[in-house]
């Protein structure tokens, strides 16, 4: 058998795959972050929380309506997007004119009640979601066996990345959002309704994560706390990332899943740790973060 | 329609107006916080018109201009535009109602492109330049539409802010200092472009320290000083007062 | 604020007078308080009061950092639970006495926070609380991993010793309580000394305006960090004496929940005055008490209270108290 440091390459390459797995949640959820970020200046930390909605709202809607993945897939998305508008206009508005922290601990506290109430309902238990008909299975590609719903995860989370990338970067709506994030009272003055904008953009970095709570549902079992020990590792991946750059949250979310999973290979202790490795790190020699702009 | 003058607190018998004023502010009192900067500001703008608010540093013509349109800490007083009432409106209301700014450090988003800066604001109303009339006014606007907006230099990108708000079809403009920190080319060139602007019956209510461009362009001159104004006249009395401007401005 | 004249006294009196008065409120307050607190293990259960009093001091920790250089630590949870862990272990294994152990949770806290602070104060604001956040996640994740805490168990039966190399039995609740009331107090007033000495004014005005106080000539980072390592050290005493009242270190005191905690409890008791950790720390003890026994996730009621706290109530208990009287 072929090995590359004494570590067999079938296994590496395992790892590889689950980093690869790993990294593109980071990356969905990461990019989310950093657009509510960038445009509402708050830190989203119901970000896990939603992301755990939306794989519940999967769930939910096999076991009670039979609604199966595909729709999923559409509903859960719009449904987190909903609930996350009706909050940002009932009250993280009212927080915009004060110190960001707020909105940071106000979001925190989203997340307890989140939580909570659905540890509350299911249990702390997690459930199991089954894989959909057509992407059972798996497929041999000679130098290791590809389980077919894990590569399709890998490939969704690239076209979503790319998608988001593409809405910010080249159409009107991105163009608005970039320019309200550098002044949002002249883009407001210019006639657009920057109120509108900010809950907009709030439900869609919801509606992100929720996405991703989807995709995650038939890989990770659906627990209420399915999101709130991955949220502290992205807001790792952000600092890592520096805030400024969508782009740049993309790109870390996935070399960082990566270097995860390839730790795994060759010193398993250090996998949980060393994306806060990197990050302290990375603070050492440049605190802005590997895209950051500001100081 | 509105009855003008009646709250005017400086004699405006040598201004008479002619027609209904578009913009018409009276008794405008503006905060920056605790501090109170403007105390009661009165003034006009007609159909048409090209109107200067000239003063010193600190006498309040950028502040009016933003209190018209609201980005302030707090307002008090009665602006009305096209004769709808600006101070119950949202920030974005009234450039929906037709006013449109070009502030004065000129607004130009640097993560956006010179094509993205340009068709940034939304369209207001038909009747508006098209892209082609504004490349045909701003040349160089065509040739860096691609570059980020802040490349560009001083003078275009002080084009980019006009020709910005033109494209949307604005019934009137408030422009803030357009010559600041300009070569006299590129001043040249900003007159040539709003005398142009004004044949075609566009209204401008401009804040201006280039007296000199100003006298160019303006029809009627207001004069701030502490949070009011203090004077006002028609360019064609601009030389029986000199001596007063040298020592209200300082020029 | 206008000082508007009150019922009680004529206008011209109420600048004089009002100081006098608020000294001697305070004095009677504090006289009352002080008799409560000694005689309230013979109405309330000693342990609970304990509890409180670990949390109490956490709290005040935490408040010196969020409240007097404006720093908010998401971390807090690696000095206490740290704390907690070195003194379980120089207690269990070590066999160390009680007082030498409780200090040596505060030195582990310290370097940790030495530590973690030299990475954190390179960021402010949220990249601060995030930081603070993911590097107490890493201590998580060490503490569930390293051999000597017991990962899931933690380290359980810890004992509590005698004080004073024998003098003073610990196992007896009563005197473990007036034990914990002492470094309690012993914490809160080193919070309030630090807060009312040069260093703390120098701090204070880092949190107003940071560039001033950089351009006046103050090494900022160092302050920054000399609070933080303070802070550190404070939780980590909590954290310790918590071990010794509970006779245990469990992952409990290092997960993230315990930072979200003991933010909840400086928030809602008020941030940046000095009873208010207490109090908070009291009200979410006795919240966290009555909820479990039962199924009712208790992390429901304490995220509602934190989003109507930073709603409603953004000074807190005692600040809206202070603010109160200050008005009057």
């Amino acid at each position: 058998m072929t090995t590359i440091f004494g570590v067999p390459i079938q296994a590496l390459l395992g790892q590889l795959l689950l980093g690869l797995i790993n990294g593109s949640f980071y990356a969905m959820l990461s990019l989310g972050l950093a657009v509510i970020f960038g445009l509402l200046r708050v830190i989203n930390f119901a970000h896990g929380a939603q992301y755990m909605l939306g794989a519940f709202v999967a769930w939910l809607l096999l076991e009670h309506l039979g609604i199966g993945y595909w729709w999923a897939l559409l509903v859960a998305p719009l449904v987190v997007g909903a609930a996350s508008l009706v909050v940002e206009r009932a009250a993280l508005s009212k927080l915009y004119d004060l110190d960001p922290l707020y909105g940071l601990l106000f979001t925190f506290g989203l997340a307890l009640t989140i939580e909570g109430a659905f540890r509350w309902q299911f249990g702390a238990a997690g459930q199991p979601y089954a894989t959909p008909d057509e992407l059972v299975g798996a497929k041999n590609l000679g130098f290791m066996v590809l389980p077919i719903y894990r590569g399709f995860v890998v490939v969704a989370s690239v076209v979503i990345c790319l998608a988001v990338w593409l809405l910010i970067e080249r159409t009107k709506f991105g163009a608005y959002l970039r320019a309200a994030t550098e002044d949002r009272t002249l883009v407001q003055v210019f006639g657009v309704n920057v109120p509108r904008l900010l809950t907009l953009t709030y439900a869609l970095g919801a509606g992100l994560a929720g996405l991703a709570g989807v995709l995650a549902a038939p890989i990770y079992q659906v627990s209420p706390l399915m999101g709130s020990n991955l949220i502290i590792i992205v807001f790792a991946v952000v600092v890592v990332g520096g805030m400024g750059s969508i782009g740049g949250a993309i790109l870390t979310g996935y070399a960082l899943g990566v270097l995860e999973g390839l730790t795994k290979v060759f010193y398993p202790p250090a996998s949980s740790i060393v994306i806060f490795v990197v990050m302290a790190a990375v603070l050492l020699v440049r605190p802005a973060g590997l895209f950051g702009r500001e100081g | 329609m509105l009855d003008l003058g009646a709250h005017d607190p400086v004699p405006m018998a040598a201004v008479a107006p002619a027609g209904p004023a578009l913009l018409d502010v009276a008794g405008l009192h503006a905060w920056y916080g605790e501090s109170h900067v403007l105390h009661g500001v009165d003034l006009n703008v007609r159909q048409g018109e090209t109107v200067c608010l000239l003063g010193r540093n600190g006498a309040g013509k950028t502040t009016t201009l933003r209190s018209i349109l609201g980005v302030v800490g707090r307002r008090d007083g009665r602006v009305s535009f096209d004769g709808r009432d600006l101070t119950r409106m949202p920030l974005h209301g009234p450039a929906r109602a037709g006013l449109a700014y070009v502030p004065e450090n000129r607004g130009i988003f640097a993560g956006l492109t010179v094509a993205e800066n340009l068709m940034l604001p939304p369209k207001v109303a038909e009747g508006g330049m098209s892209v082609e009339e504004i490349h045909a006014l701003f040349p160089n606007l065509k040739e860096r539409r691609l570059s980020p907006g802040t490349k560009l230099s001083g003078g275009e990108q002080q084009m980019l802010a006009i020709a910005r708000v033109l494209r949307t079809g604005p019934k009137m403009i408030l422009l803030d200092e357009p010559t600041e920190g300009l070569a006299p080319v590129i001043v040249q060139r900003i007159a040539a472009a709003l005398i142009q602007l004004k044949a075609r019956g566009l209204t401008v209510l401009l804040v201006e320290q280039n007296f000199r461009f100003a006298r160019r362009v303006a029809d009627r001159f207001y004069v701030m000083e502490g949070g009011v104004v203090v004077d006002a006249f028609r360019s064609d009395e601009v030389e029986g007062r000199l001596d007063r401007l040298h020592e209200l401005l300082g020029v | 604020m206008d000082a508007r004249p009150t019922d009680l006294m004529p206008a011209a009196a109420v600048p004089a007078r009002r100081s006098d008065f608020n000294r001697a409120l305070y004095t009677g307050l504090a006289v009352l308080g002080l008799a409560c607190i000694v005689a309230a293990p013979f109405a309330i259960y000693p342990v609970f009061l304990m509890k409180i009093l670990c949390f109490a001091l956490f709290a005040a920790a935490f408040n010196l950092l969020i409240g007097y250089v404006g720093l908010l630590s998401f971390g807090h949870a690696a000095f206490f639970g740290g704390g907690a862990y070195a003194s379980a272990h120089a207690l269990k294994v070590w066999g160390w006495p009680p007082e030498l152990g409780i200090l040596f949770g505060a030195a582990v806290g310290a370097l940790l926070g030495l530590v973690m602070g030299f990475f954190a104060i390179r960021r402010q604001g949220i990249y601060f609380a995030m930081i603070t956040l993911a590097l107490a996640q890493m201590v998580f994740f060490v503490c569930l991993q390293a051999p000597f805490t017991g990962g899931e168990d933690g380290i359980q039966n810890v004992p509590r010793g005698f004080l004073l190399g024998g003098l003073i039995d610990l196992s007896v609740n009563l005197n473990l309580y007036y034990v914990v009331l002492a470094i309690t107090a012993f914490g809160l007033f080193a919070v309030w000394r630090v807060v009312h000495s040069p260093f703390g004014a120098v701090l204070q005005a880092i949190r107003e305006n940071e560039p001033r106080a950089i351009s006046l000539g103050y090494r900022v980072d160092r302050y920054k960090l000399g609070a933080f390592v303070m802070s550190a050290g404070l939780a980590g005493l909590a954290g310790g004496t918590k071990a010794l009242v509970f006779q245990l270190a469990t992952l409990t005191d290092v997960a993230w929940q315990m930072s979200g905690e003991v933010i909840l409890m400086t928030l809602l008791g008020g941030i940046g005055t000095l009873p208010g950790p207490v109090v908070g720390a009291a009200l979410v003890a006795a919240l966290e008490h009555y909820f479990a026994t039962s199924s009712f996730p208790v992390t429901i009621i304490t995220g509602l209270v934190f989003m109507a706290c930073v709603l409603l109530f953004r000074r807190g208990i005692v600040g809206e108290v202070l603010h109160r009287l200050r008005r009057r």
